[in-house]
């Protein structure tokens, strides 16, 4: 069996600052990581090959030093780490992002044997768009399972995937067919902690680096900013509210304060929140 | 690569940024909005995006369209009928049994259908985990833009969709423009839109579309769906007060303090993101743009700094109330009212002055 994993190197938004003057990312010095959300899929991966037997590719767009994000993967036990990078990708929306990596994913089948399965996080947390899964799936003409919180089985005979897919009211029990792209969703595993051996594998692997030609990209005009039908117009600190926040003192009794000032700007409050508290 | 790195090329000066639209999409016109219906309800977020539709097809003088899919039957006659009390102008229709459930190709062969058939130039769902799945896979076989998330939605001078976002992780706000394909697709989280009124409005044109597939061309088969319990069901994003916190809460343990205010007003409980990373609290009590949108009557914030990621997704509240012991922190930049307190220590004194002031033996009550 033959799985693919799409991560994403991104910046570490807990340690993100914006600059108090210019409103702009201070990108200097913030440390990058896997997505959080992609170790999923990895885990997921990682134990479907370790039930089925085969190999797990991980691959990721961006600039050359995501390779760090891919040797990481390697650490956990993965099998093999292709990096799609070139300056023709930069700028990319998420449609060009899903014609680069369905580009080299079709250039994977080709060289390393076409997947049964593909992975992505549930979304990243620099975009947090959850487009770019679905995006794969209907490029590839793969069928899509996403939000899954559990493969629950799968037949590589019968090559079918059962799977619980985590719905607005409830859990779907699905089933469909190999190869299928799967969409993990967050807190359903938890990742390894990398043997010795990958570990000493992974510092020494060779990485897999492809420009857009080398990934078999025939039209460069649909990858990157060119690519890209959304366009950023703007990007801005939103305004502070005209009038700052009223400040109560927190004098001898600061919580008996507070409440009589809730209770005087909004006085339909107390009645409704009286009947709320009955409920309990 | 997502919508955020983007702002690292340059914009401007590219022929991208120039919007013309070729000619085949200029017969591109009116507003629609997706209803999402599942299992016989419609989601409230469908609503609140009749609400925001609205606003843009009168400011474009255009139409507002419904479109609604499911099975054959009362539940999507029903959603159709509701969207005309919602605004709508007309209805486009795809009814059919083999919709009954959720799946990801018959859903996204009804929807790019009707869209190909009666040409929309500005396309909305809800970012829930149906409209999400849909809206990916739409946007992908039409190659047009899709701009998630939204937090704000207007038409420019020109008549273009101008669609607002967090990004970098929440900390900044981008305006997401698609010049120059068709339909603009957006999505936007429940409750960021306000719920629109209900009018009473007679059934209109509703415009039926085959779904034109048979069941064995569907491969996905639905084999069972298992409901939440009550119990597994938080009502945050509906509530009418919440109590959140933060990292000034300092520990696990102390979030409790924040469950028990909550439990005395009988309001529902949330917190900010990094409680969700740390792993002190579960996911889906998280309020923000990666979490849950709310717009309670009162919303109060604990130990919360106030990120812009955690704004956006409580700036709907009628009063904010914050307590944090640091007096610069963001969030007093667009709380209603607040308290530079230690929520550690204020809480419990909160909740024991909240509970005697609600009790119906409140001496406080009586009198007035």
């Amino acid at each position: 069996m033959h799985i693919v994993v799409c991560i994403k190197q991104v910046p570490d938004s807990a340690q993100i600052r914006v600059h108090p003057v210019t409103n702009t990312i201070m990108r200097q010095g913030v440390p990058t990581i896997i997505n959080p959300y992609d170790l999923f899929a990895l885990e997921a991966a990682l134990e479907l090959r370790d039930q089925f037997g085969g190999e797990v590719t991980v691959l990721t767009m961006g600039p050359p030093s995501a390779e760090d994000s891919l040797r990481k993967a390697l650490t956990f036990g993965a099998d093999r780490a292709v990096l799609l990078t070139d300056r023709f990708f930069a700028g990319a929306d998420t449609l060009a992002t899903t014609y680069a990596l369905a580009t080299a994913i079709r250039k994977i089948s080709i060289e390393f044997g076409a997947p049964d399965l593909v992975f992505t996080g549930k979304q990243t947390i620099d975009g947090d768009t959850a487009q770019v899964g679905p995006g794969i799936a209907k490029r590839l003409g793969l069928l899509q399972l996403t939000y899954v919180a559990k493969i629950s089985a799968l037949d590589l005979q019968a090559r079918t995937i059962d799977a619980e897919r985590r719905s607005e009211g409830g859990v779907q029990i699905l089933r469909t067919r190999l190869p299928c792209l799967v969409t993990m969703l967050e807190a359903t595993n938890q990742i390894r902690r990398g043997a010795m051996a990958d570990a000493l594998r992974a510092a020494r692997a060779p990485i897999v680096k492809w420009s857009a030609q080398d990934a078999g990209v025939e039209d460069i005009s649909k990858c990157g900013l060119r690519g890209s039908p959304t366009i950023v117009k703007r990007v801005f600190a939103p305004a502070a509210r005209s009038e700052k926040a009223v400040l109560i003192e927190a004098g001898e009794q600061p919580a008996e304060a507070l409440i009589d000032a809730i209770f005087k700007r909004q006085p339909g409050l107390e009645t409704e929140l009286a009947t709320l508290a009955r409920g309990y | 690569m997502g919508t955020a790195p983007k702002t690292a090329a340059p914009a401007s000066g590219r022929a991208a940024t120039k919007k013309e639209l070729p000619e085949h999409f200029k017969a591109y016109k009116h507003v629609w909005v997706f209803i999402e219906q599942e299992r016989g309800q419609v989601h409230p977020v469908s609503w609140e995006l009749m609400g925001a539709g609205r606003k843009l097809a009168d400011k474009l003088k255009v139409d507002l369209a419904a479109v609604v899919i499911g099975p054959e039957g009362e539940a999507t006659q029903s959603a159709a009928a509701e969207s005309f009390c919602y605004g709508a102008d007309l209805v486009y229709m795809v009814a059919d049994d083999l919709l009954t459930d959720y799946r990801n190709e018959s859903y996204t062969k009804a929807l790019t259908d009707v869209v190909n058939t009666y040409k929309p130039e500005i396309l909305l769902l809800g970012a829930t985990t149906l409209g999400r799945d849909l809206a990916g896979s739409v946007a992908t076989t039409l190659l047009t833009g899709l701009t998630a998330d939204c937090t704000e939605l207007d038409v420019d001078a020109d008549g273009s969709l101008a669609a607002t976002r967090p990004t970098f992780g929440g900390s900044l706000l981008c305006t997401i423009y698609t010049l120059n394909y068709r339909p603009q697709m957006a999505t936007v989280r429940p409750r960021v839109m306000p719920m629109p009124e209900r009018v009473v409005r007679p059934v209109g044109r509703i415009v039926s579309h085959p779904l034109g597939l048979f069941e064995d061309d569907i491969v996905t088969k639905v084999l069972s769906f298992l409901p939440d319990r009550d119990s597994q069901k938080s009502n945050l994003a509906y509530a009418d007060v919440v109590v959140a916190g933060g990292l000034g809460l300092g520990s696990p343990e102390n979030f409790q303090l924040v469950r028990q205010l909550a439990t005395v007003l009988g309001a529902e409980y949330g917190c900010s993101r990094p409680l969700v990373q740390k792993g002190w609290v579960t996911s889906d009590r998280q309020i923000g743009q990666t979490g849950k949108t709310i717009r309670p009557k009162l919303y109060i914030a604990a130990g919360i700094s106030g990120a812009i990621q955690h704004r956006v997704g409580v700036e709907g509240a009628d009063l904010i109330v914050a307590i944090n012991t640091d007096r610069n922190a963001p969030i007093f930049d667009f709380a209603h009212m607040g308290i530079v307190a230690d929520a550690i220590r204020l809480l419990p004194a909160l909740t024991a002055a909240f509970r005697a002031r609600l009790s119906p033996h409140s001496r406080d009550r009586i009198a007035s």
